[in-house]
């Protein structure tokens, strides 16, 4: 496999290479400015790698939509919201470890049964894939195949994908409303004052 | 060592999901969770798309020479592929099925992440905090589920 070593797999893996110190970054941060710019860094960087991948099409749409519109929208959250994370301490992260460590190991005992990176015989690659591309020279006259697919092949699953962002905009409509008035308004649930965290300690200190 | 080097992407996208998944786990930040599930999410991204990856192959549009029935001008507009490496041999696509099923999966993740920030700005206006363990206090305290005690 030595000899397959090209400046492109260089590439690649110094790709995923930061993409793994960004995803640890947001581990350990605590500040949620720098923690969604990192969301950002990551998504860019992943877009930098499918273009390496040959999805040029998911390249675009993920720098344009995971980079983009995803940051505008946590940032828009983080700023009706809070700036900062809580600490979480050592003893409630031993869970979610160990959690995490068990599932891990699951999907690297499944991993000798993927096929290689870049099989051109593997599975996924062989059959319905190749297929789209061979039709796609003979159906459509545009010769972007993701776009032939998208569009046509599957034009039904395409209209649920503008079906599904049509309910996620008007869930927020309902959720937060026009008034402009979102995040700065106080509710009184079972018409209690909940005051919210300053005086949490001293409200339990009331009741028994 | 070589089914590892041969695997590569898989392991390092492996490693990649279990942080989002940890992010996930162990905040009580709802913001920071989010942010967790969405690297979760971009990984999961990954791993589909260096499944379809062929090496040697390039991004699925046709080649111009491959295409018939095509309106394109029969001279003039673009020239002739000056690379000989391709005349002969049949030109190698990567597989075009996993980026349609991405990229409707970017556009749903963003929907139902706008969904996600949407109700943790709603939680703040009646908690007045975005931690989970404090939103459990004071449930608690201010008998917002409405146990009998």
């Amino acid at each position: 496999m030595m000899e397959g070593f090209t400046p492109i797999l260089l590439l690649d893996m110094g790709l995923l290479a930061m993409l793994v110190v960004v995803a640890f970054a947001v581990v350990r941060l605590r500040s949620l400015f720098a923690i969604v710019m990192l969301q950002g860094v990551y998504s860019l960087l992943s877009a930098a790698w499918f273009v390496s991948l040959d999805a040029v099409d998911v390249a675009f749409t993920e720098a344009a939509v995971g980079a983009g519109i995803s940051t505008v929208l946590m940032l828009g959250a983080m700023l009706l919201t809070e700036r900062e994370a809580k600490p979480v301490p050592f003893q409630k992260q031993l869970g979610p470890l160990f959690i995490v460590t068990i599932v891990a190991l699951a999907m690297f005992y499944a991993v000798g049964d993927m096929p290689a990176f870049g099989d051109a015989l593997s599975p996924a690659n062989s059959y319905v894939g190749a297929d789209y591309i061979a039709a796609t020279k003979n159906d459509i006259i545009l010769p972007n195949v993701v776009t032939a697919v998208l569009a046509s092949y599957r034009s039904f699953d395409t209209f649920g994908e503008v079906v599904v962002v049509y309910m996620a905009g008007l869930g927020i409509l309902l959720l937060l409303g026009l008034n402009g008035n979102a995040g700065k308004w106080r509710a009184k649930p079972n018409g209690q004052n909940i005051t919210g965290r300053k005086n949490t300690a001293e409200q339990r200190e009331d009741k028994p | 060592m070589t089914a590892i080097f041969e695997h590569f992407n898989f392991v390092v996208v492996i490693v990649l999901m279990m942080t989002g998944l940890f992010v996930v786990f162990a905040t009580q930040n709802m913001i920071k969770k989010l942010v967790g599930l969405s690297v979760f999410q971009t990984s999961v991204f990954l791993l589909y798309i260096s499944l379809s990856k062929v090496s040697g192959g390039q991004p699925p549009i046709i080649d111009k020479k491959d295409l018939h029935g095509a309106s394109y001008p029969a001279d003039g507009g673009y020239d002739a592929a000056p690379d000989s490496a391709y005349q002969a041999a049949e030109v190698l696509y990567s597989n075009p099925l996993p980026h349609v099923l991405i990229l409707t999966a970017i556009v749903v993740g963003v929907a139902t992440l706008a969904i996600g920030l949407a109700l943790v700005v709603r939680v703040r206006e009646v908690y007045g905090t975005i931690e989970d363990d404090e939103i459990n206090k004071i449930d608690y305290n201010e008998n917002l589920e409405g146990v009998a005690r």
